[in-house]
């Protein structure tokens, strides 16, 4: 079964079958991570860009890897270095990329539905890589794959998603894409950073930290994001600490095998302690090379050109 | 071709690499998935009882090397591979079980090679039923067949399909998917 369409925008509405054809693609290439070399030849002929229109690390970087270990031409093209200085729109400056010949566009922008609007127009397949507050799919990609690793399930865990909800895209993927495959999301956070009807979304919602922990298997700490807490949603980022923050004592309300994840990059001592952060039962690191793994899967899986599967021996 | 007869043509493929090798030391039996991986795992253990020894297996899936990833419709399901032993300085049996265009082992050879480099590299198959398009050719053959392009070669095996027997059929109609499936 192949993918459903030839865009990955969002985890909202894929199903348990589609999201266990990455995930599975996934465990193929984490092997030729492993390889001496660690690079295929698989996507020799097409040309991806990466459009990065907010800040990223992680993200772009991990994009990139993937591309070149599948052997894949990328381009970068971030905001601040380019003609969207001299006011050129996004429909523009993409269309001009598309005259270039090129087969697969990432996007991270800071408007919801960007990736969207690109995808009704483009001949390219377009991956989302964060808009706005919207989703984050292959963030939440590489989350689930983490923790069927090392669950060798995804069904029935309960996994706690603590912060701020409110602006988290990475949130929305993972809420999405673990019910679609049969876990329990409950989110967790002060009434300001929860957006409004969450409960919609199917989630359990608990305003109370230590409630929300009892009895949880994975907790997914999300930063909070500075530069958006200007409009006075927390009183101070002390209080937030001390009633949201995730330090040694409140781990001992968790079931036995507890996960800690953040998506990063982390604020330590605000969302998450030292120790937290980095105990035996973090997989922060794992993530992060997980991440490149679950990427190619995507490209490649993106990648399917117009012809016939041709017999080959 | 039944069970028997496969039997048989893969003992006689054993001895063979033992008399072309001259022993079992530094060799390693390269199965391609996912028929050849089956077939490497029984030629190991020949290869082995005729030595006394254990005789290394490794795994390719070549999905990741194909020539034709870009211009099918659906992107193949890819498997692992698993090559866990240092290729540098081993002599690498390939096997597979049908020997065809010549795709997959260029395929293969390409994989093999990104791990390291052997000390040679020699191919063994069940089924070799001509038509190729590149200039590759078996170092042991099962068997040949004389086939045309309207022809589709059926091998089954127990480990997957329950039971042994190799069968030339006519080529389903309006089917595009490989033929090992």
């Amino acid at each position: 079964m192949p993918l459903k369409s030839k865009h990955l925008l969002g985890l909202e509405g894929m199903g348990k079958e589609e999201i266990t054809l990455i995930l599975d693609a996934a465990e193929s290439f984490r092997e030729v991570l492993e390889r001496p070399i660690k690079k295929v030849p698989t996507l020799r002929a097409v040309t991806v860009v990466n459009l990065f229109y907010e800040a990223s690390t992680r993200t772009r970087i991990s994009f990139e890897l993937a591309e070149k270990r599948l052997s894949a031409d990328s381009v970068n093209f971030s905001s601040d270095a380019s003609s969207v200085k001299k006011g050129e729109t996004l429909k523009d400056t993409v269309r001009n990329l598309a005259a270039m010949k090129i087969d697969m566009v990432v996007i991270r922008h800071r408007s919801a539905g960007a990736p969207h609007f690109l995808a009704r127009f483009l001949e390219a397949s377009v991956i989302n890589a964060g808009d706005g507050a919207h989703e984050h799919p292959t963030q939440a990609l590489l989350d689930m794959y983490t923790l069927r690793k090392k669950y060798g399930k995804l069904k029935d865990l309960r996994v706690v998603i603590v912060g701020d909800i409110r602006h988290s895209r990475v949130a929305r993927s993972n809420i999405w894409g673990l019910q679609a495959m049969g876990a329990k999301v409950v989110v967790c956070g002060p009434t300001t950073l929860l957006p409004w009807e969450v409960e919609k979304m199917g989630v359990e919602v608990f305003h109370n930290l230590d409630d929300g922990l009892n009895g949880a298997d994975v907790v997914m700490v999300l930063r909070i994001q500075l530069e958006r807490q200007e409009s006075s949603y927390l009183p101070t980022l002390r209080e937030y600490s001390q009633l949201f923050g995730i330090t040694k004592e409140r781990l001992k309300l968790l079931n036995p095998d507890f996960t800690i994840m953040h998506p990063g990059p982390i604020n330590r001592g605000v969302e998450i302690s030292d120790e937290v952060a980095d105990g035996p039962y973090s997989v922060i690191l794992d993530q992060v090379t997980n991440g490149v793994a679950v990427r190619m899967a995507v490209l490649y899986l993106l990648s399917g050109g117009e012809g016939k599967f041709e017999e080959t021996s | 071709m039944d069970a028997k007869a496969l039997n048989r043509a893969l003992t006689r493929i054993a001895h063979e690499i033992l008399e072309r090798n001259g022993s079992a030391k530094n060799l390693a039996l390269v199965g391609i998935r996912s028929r050849g991986a089956y077939l490497a795992e029984r030629l190991s253990k020949l290869v082995g009882e005729i030595e006394n020894t254990k005789v290394l297996v490794g795994y390719l899936d070549i999905t990741l090397y194909r020539d034709d990833i870009q211009t099918k419709l659906e992107q193949p399901i890819i498997q692992k591979t698993e090559l866990l032993f240092d290729v540098v300085e081993k002599i690498i049996i390939l096997v597979d079980d049908v020997l065809f265009t010549g795709r997959t082992v260029r395929a293969a050879l390409d994989e093999i090679i990104d791990f390291g480099r052997p000390k040679g590299i020699q191919l063994a198959v069940l089924i070799d039923r001509g038509n190729r398009e590149l200039p590759i050719r078996a170092d042991y053959v099962g068997k040949s067949l004389n086939t045309t392009l309207k022809e589709e070669v059926v091998v089954k095996l127990t480990e997957t399909d329950g039971e042994d027997y190799v069968r030339i059929v006519p080529k389903a109609r309006g089917r595009t998917g490989a033929t090992k499936k």
